[in-house]
């Protein structure tokens, strides 16, 4: 009788009568695209181990095998509703490998697409939560709204969510004619929808009753779990690489990051959205310091080469602290690829804050960790 | 569009270039500089000292001095968290090298700073991952967020980690047969 051989969650294990183990996901609509196997105690949970990689692609190894310039469209895979801030610190790293200088104005557009994208995110997050705790309106009105942006990025970019716009050296094309007008218009708009949310979600007694106190996270636990973005801000610490590293032309903007105590499930659905609203705010900034004439992109050497020398480069994305870490042997495809992303760093977490909760609570307390299931496997 | 992206031609990489790659060698940044110095001061030769560039160090260890160099970096130096561990295979020198990104949230002097620690393991032709003389010590003590990145790092290039507790497949299916895929002889089919 071999129990080990066995895969997680098929093996025969000897339990407390009481306990009882369940396999949410990974098909199940409430775990993502990954498993939760969630040992309950009646209506408590006692333990829980998440088990992802169902949609595990491949990334970093396919980065080996392409060259730098063919490895954006795929890098950017990850996250498609994020796809400039996933392949931001990728561009980032090929330019100091390459020494190259990115153009004043190209710099602005990053921040602004960055900034959509990040919004077109969180968007998309906010539906899913919120039809996730049977907030239908929730999710209509999230869903409805960021069409505004995707619909600006795709006359920025050419396309609705798979952008590809960053390339080493810049970015791929200049903005469109009118661009500023139909950006401004957009964002104003954009503040005013978000505003509203409050009133019929954040501010809304049931939302709270469910989430106040759901899966707390104490500023320590936080720290020593290494967790990132919406996630570590809610649990207090003052921490945004917006801010603390600044990149492009962050550091020239004023940005306020967002912080709350409390460290609750309600505070980390709060987090993002207030990261929305300083959205619109840099987006205002960065247009009007923005260089209104020049050249937006470096052009490279065909299949440009570095010496042995390796970066690590990172950004803040929707999810929180988005690494990549490329290591160059003098030849044209990168050695390795390492994308050091926020969804895995908070993945960790999951154990300590199911613990103790209610099994009727767990969307609630999974989904306001901003996980991206296929971000977290590449 | 295509004309524009042909306009910047004038002013190509060359320029830049030369300008770059000397302005981190010329001030080596004095913080960094003092960070890697008590580094060094405390392990003297046993570790090394790779680089050291604006915002960024990378510091070499033994496998037998990982564990009290990670000590030190979180006791006296404040760094509270990995980033991220990576596995980097080197079948030429028949090594594999784990890298830790390390940061800090608590010290606001080092919070734009990131501090690589690689260390080495041997690598074996025929891996057994699990069983074979491919091990490195765990940092999970030392450093708890290392956990669900050095399962991935055991599974993905076959690398034990010693005293971990919980040495499962993380990403890969749980029947896996194959070689450990980030190893440089996995080849992707059709490629």
């Amino acid at each position: 009788m071999s129990t080990t051989s066995l895969p997680p969650g098929l093996q025969i294990e000897k339990v407390d009568e009481r306990i009882m183990t369940l396999n949410v996901g990974p098909q199940h609509p409430g775990s993502g695209h990954m498993r939760i196997i969630v040992k309950i105690d009646g209506d408590y949970i006692v333990d829980a181990d998440p088990d992802p990689g169902y949609v595990h692609r491949g990334e970093e190894k396919m980065a080996e095998y392409r060259n730098y310039i063919q490895n954006i469209p795929h890098l950017e895979r990850p996250v498609i509703h994020d796809s400039c801030n996933v392949l931001y610190p990728y561009c980032l790293g090929v330019e100091e490998l390459l020494g190259i200088e990115v153009p004043e104005r190209a710099k602005y557009i990053r921040v602004i697409a960055s900034e959509l994208n990040r919004c077109v995110y969180i968007q998309y997050w906010l539906a899913i939560y919120g039809i996730f705790l049977g907030h239908s309106t929730m999710f209509m009105w999230p869903a409805g709204d960021r069409e505004l942006y995707i619909d600006m990025l795709e006359k920025m970019t050419g396309a609705r969510v798979t952008h590809a716009y960053f390339v080493p050296g810049g970015i791929r094309n200049d903005v469109p004619a009118n661009f500023e007008d139909m950006l401004l218009r957009r964002v104003n708009y954009f503040e005013k929808r978000i505003k509203e949310y409050a009133a019929i979600f954040y501010d809304n007694p049931i939302l709270i009753s469910r989430t106040r106190d759901a899966g707390k996270l104490s500023r320590e636990d936080a720290i020593r779990l290494g967790t990132t973005g919406s996630t570590l801000r809610a649990s207090g610490v003052d921490y945004d690489l917006r801010v603390k590293e600044p990149y492009d032309a962050y550091g020239e903007l004023d940005i306020k990051v967002n912080t709350l105590k409390e460290g609750d499930s309600y505070a980390r659905s709060k987090i993002p959205w207030l990261d929305m609203l300083e959205s619109c705010n840099i987006i205002r900034q960065a247009v009007q310091k923005m260089p209104k004439s020049g050249s937006v992109r470096v052009k490279l050497k065909p299949n440009p080469k570095s010496g042995n020398d390796e970066v690590y480069k990172r950004v803040e994305s929707g999810r929180g602290s988005l690494g990549c870490y490329i290591v160059s042997r003098s030849a044209a495809e990168p050695y390795r690829v390492k994308m050091s992303v926020g969804s895995f760093r908070n993945l960790i977490c999951m154990p300590y804050l199911l613990k103790g909760e209610k099994l009727g609570n767990m969307p609630a307390v999974y989904w306001s960790l901003n996980y991206w299931p296929v971000e977290a496997d590449r | 569009m295509s004309t524009q992206e042909t306009q910047p031609v004038e002013q190509p990489a060359p320029p830049a270039k030369p300008a770059s790659p000397p302005a981190p060698v010329k001030e080596l940044p004095k913080f960094e500089k003092s960070i890697a110095d008590k580094i060094e001061g405390k392990f003297g030769a046993k570790i090394k000292v790779e680089f050291v560039k604006p915002l960024r160090i990378r510091i070499k260890t033994p496998k037998e001095e990982v564990l009290a160099v990670a000590k030190f970096l979180r006791d006296e130096m404040h760094y509270d968290h990995a980033e991220s561990v990576t596995g980097v295979d080197y079948p030429a020198e028949k090594e594999i090298e784990v890298v830790y990104h390390l940061g800090s949230y608590t010290d606001p002097e080092l919070a734009n700073h990131v501090l690589t620690l690689a260390t080495r393991a041997p690598r074996e032709e025929n891996p057994n991952p699990g069983s074979d003389s491919t091990r490195l010590p765990s940092l999970r003590d030392i450093f708890y967020s290392v956990e669900f990145h050095e399962r991935e790092c055991f599974e993905m290039l076959g690398v034990y980690f010693e005293g971990h507790p919980d040495n499962r497949r993380l990403l890969l299916p749980e029947d896996w047969a194959d070689l450990p895929p980030m190893r440089k002889d996995f080849k992707i089919k059709g490629r």
